[in-house]
């Protein structure tokens, strides 16, 4: 679970706000709101690349009107009766109301530049577009629904929240529900690309979003397994500059490469072009 | 409940002062040589009456303190009372050879198998090299390529569950933890190796799960098994880890409602008042408890098995599925 830090690094909580200008969480510049969304929502100033939504990342990804959402049918359920100060159903009750989804995950079929595909994503907005039961199912049925069809599956994970806690040992499980049928997909000869947003922790960075067949990264994102925060209290030292960035991961090997949002369709469609 | 100050094993204060009679009795015996054998044996039996009562209705949180009982039964401690010609084999091939994690071959019951075993360690020096049981991704690695052999050369693999978490530092993010988890759990589950794994004590989250996907996972009955520890849950929840008793109740980490859930296959039974009671008698327990579901698991044919393990994994998951005639088709 990786819940700290991630809130500011959010920045942006739902669409952008109404207004001329635009504030930036990292560089705290000022930017013509215009000129944002021309330049997909990335920070002239510093780079830093700002929350999308789904739709915003369906737009960015995808061709014009070829998106099909499937499975959005599936409802989490509160199986433990989980009570906190506010209990798991008020939690879920105003992430639905907050984001007019039932959860955190989206999937369907699409096409990118003419290309039949697979495609999913976690909304970070959601719950810090943690893991619990749903999400779980929905990846389970995409990676299927892919082997069956023979398409690729490109997934673009946002989330912070790791696997979620309200579901208790549940939720830990979708890691292995995941990853079972990823490996299957996998062993059918299908191509998977992880597309890693900021951020990707916990639970979720290790079990499916970890397991593409090419992981890509936007730049600066947050990426690791334990949280920052979590990290700093049990070694009781900072942290260095960078740690747990997209570059410290490719610096260290564990992503095949780094690709800012302008790019990252033409990029993504380049790889499938090459690999099926 | 929830407050940090008191003394969370409390609840065998009762216990511990019959037992504390019981050795003044014995003691008074040895020195005076009057007979009190059988007001001895009246306590030991108050004891055990006391004991069956406590037991029986502990709560999430006194359980999860005894599965961090430092004298409960660890994975070395059931190497040498179970595992037989135990043969370590060390090393993940690429870093280095994490002492969190052992595995080796040896035999049970008449069977070669693979064990790989989380590992706390007992003295201070051990734990220090064990980082108190929390791997690092070479352990991890290390726990993969020893399955492989295991696949490779027909053995079943026994996997002993017991850490609070994979480590959480700098050296562990650097060498990729939470990629080397995802690729453990993903060849977990579908090995072509049968796979038996028991929680022996802690079993915090991802770091466990990267050693369990298993055929049958058991867990013993004062282990538990979560998807956070209950002071981070509490952290999360009140900001406040001394609320971390009403988090182990939230959170169901406890055997029976992890039966009732479906994440694990079965409970272990303890000796009465804990294995760290009676590490023997848990050493038995659990010896016969191994060698009664390898039986079952090892007979069936391999692909079988697997398939089988797949569909465990694939319908694990609490949700509910609207009918989709009720909605309206969706487009961006
Ligand atoms: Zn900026």
């Amino acid at each position: 679970m990786a819940f700290e830090k991630i809130r500011n690094l959010l920045g942006r909580k739902k669409s952008l706000p109404g207004g001329l200008w635009m504030k930036c969480p990292d560089c705290i510049g000022m930017i013509y709101r215009k000129e944002m969304e021309e330049r997909k929502l990335v920070c002239p100033a510093c780079n830093y690349h700002f929350t999308m939504t789904p739709q915003e990342r369906i737009h960015l990804l995808l061709d014009e009107e070829s998106f099909t959402r499937m499975w959005s049918n599936l409802e989490p359920v509160d199986a433990l009766n989980f009570e906190g100060v506010t209990s798991y159903k008020q939690k879920l009750e105003a992430a639905q109301k907050e984001t007019g989804e039932r959860d955190a995950v989206w999937a369907g079929v699409g096409r990118l530049e003419g290309r039949p595909l697979v495609f999913g994503l976690t909304d970070s907005r959601f719950m810090m577009g943690s893991m619990g039961s749903v999400v779980g199912e929905t990846i389970a049925r995409a990676f299927e629904f892919a082997t069956e069809r023979r398409l690729p599956v490109v997934f673009v994970s946002g989330s912070g929240g790791g696997a979620r806690m309200y579901e208790g040992a549940l939720s830990l499980m979708q890691m292995a529900k995941s990853s079972a049928t990823i490996a299957r997909f996998q062993e059918a000869g299908g191509l998977y690309i992880s597309v890693l947003t900021n951020p990707t922790m916990a639970g979720v960075m290790a079990s499916f979003a970890a397991l593409g067949d090419v992981l890509v990264a936007e730049p600066k994102a947050l990426i690791g397994f334990t949280g920052p925060r979590v990290i700093e209290q049990t070694i009781r030292q900072e942290l260095p500059k960078g740690f747990q960035t997209s570059e410290f991961l490719l610096e260290h090997g564990f992503v095949d490469l780094i690709v800012e949002r302008p790019k990252l369709r033409r990029e993504v469609a380049r790889l499938i072009e090459y690999l099926t | 409940m929830g407050d940090a100050k008191a003394d969370p094993r409390d609840f065998e204060k009762p216990i511990l002062e019959i037992e504390q009679r019981i050795a003044d009795l014995e003691s008074f015996q040895r020195k005076a040589s009057v007979d009190v054998s059988a007001e001895i044996a009246k306590l030991h039996e108050e004891c055990d009456q006391r004991m069956r009562e406590i037991y029986s209705q502990l709560t999430a949180w006194q359980r999860v303190q005894l599965a961090r009982d430092p004298n409960r039964p660890g994975s070395l401690d059931y190497i040498g009372m179970i595992f037989e010609d135990f043969l370590e084999l060390h090393g993940d091939k690429a870093y280095g050879d994490d002492k969190a994690i052992v595995t080796g071959l040896c035999r049970i019951g008449g069977r070669r198998i693979l064990l790989v075993a989380q590992r706390k360690g007992k003295t201070t020096k051990e734990r220090m090299a064990c980082n108190f049981g929390s791997p690092h991704p070479e352990g991890y690695r290390k726990a993969l390529e020893k399955m492989k052999l295991a696949e490779k050369f027909g053995l079943p693999v026994v996997t002993l569950v017991n850490t609070p978490g994979a480590y959480p530092g700098i050296g562990a993010e650097e060498r990729g933890q939470a990629v080397i988890i995802a690729r453990n759990i993903l060849e977990m589950s579908r090995l072509r190796a049968p796979i038996l794994s028991v929680v022996i004590g802690e079993g915090g989250s991802g770091g466990a799960l990267a050693i369990c996907v298993a055929d049958r996972l058991c867990i013993l009955e004062n282990a538990y098994f979560s998807v956070i520890s209950p002071e981070g849950c509490a952290s999360i929840l009140w900001r406040d880890s001394g609320k971390a008793s009403v988090a182990a109740e939230l959170l169901k980490l406890s055997p029976h409602d992890l039966l009732d859930l479906g994440i694990v296959d079965e409970v272990i039974p303890e000796p009465l008042g804990g294995a760290h009671r009676n590490p023997q008698r848990m050493g038995e327990i659990l010896k016969a408890k191994l060698i009664e579901q390898l039986d079952q698991i090892d007979r069936v044919p391999i692909d079988r098995l697997v398939e089988r393990r797949y569909r465990k994994y694939r319908q694990i998951g609490r949700y509910q599925e609207i009918e989709l005639a009720k909605l309206a088709p969706t487009q961006a």
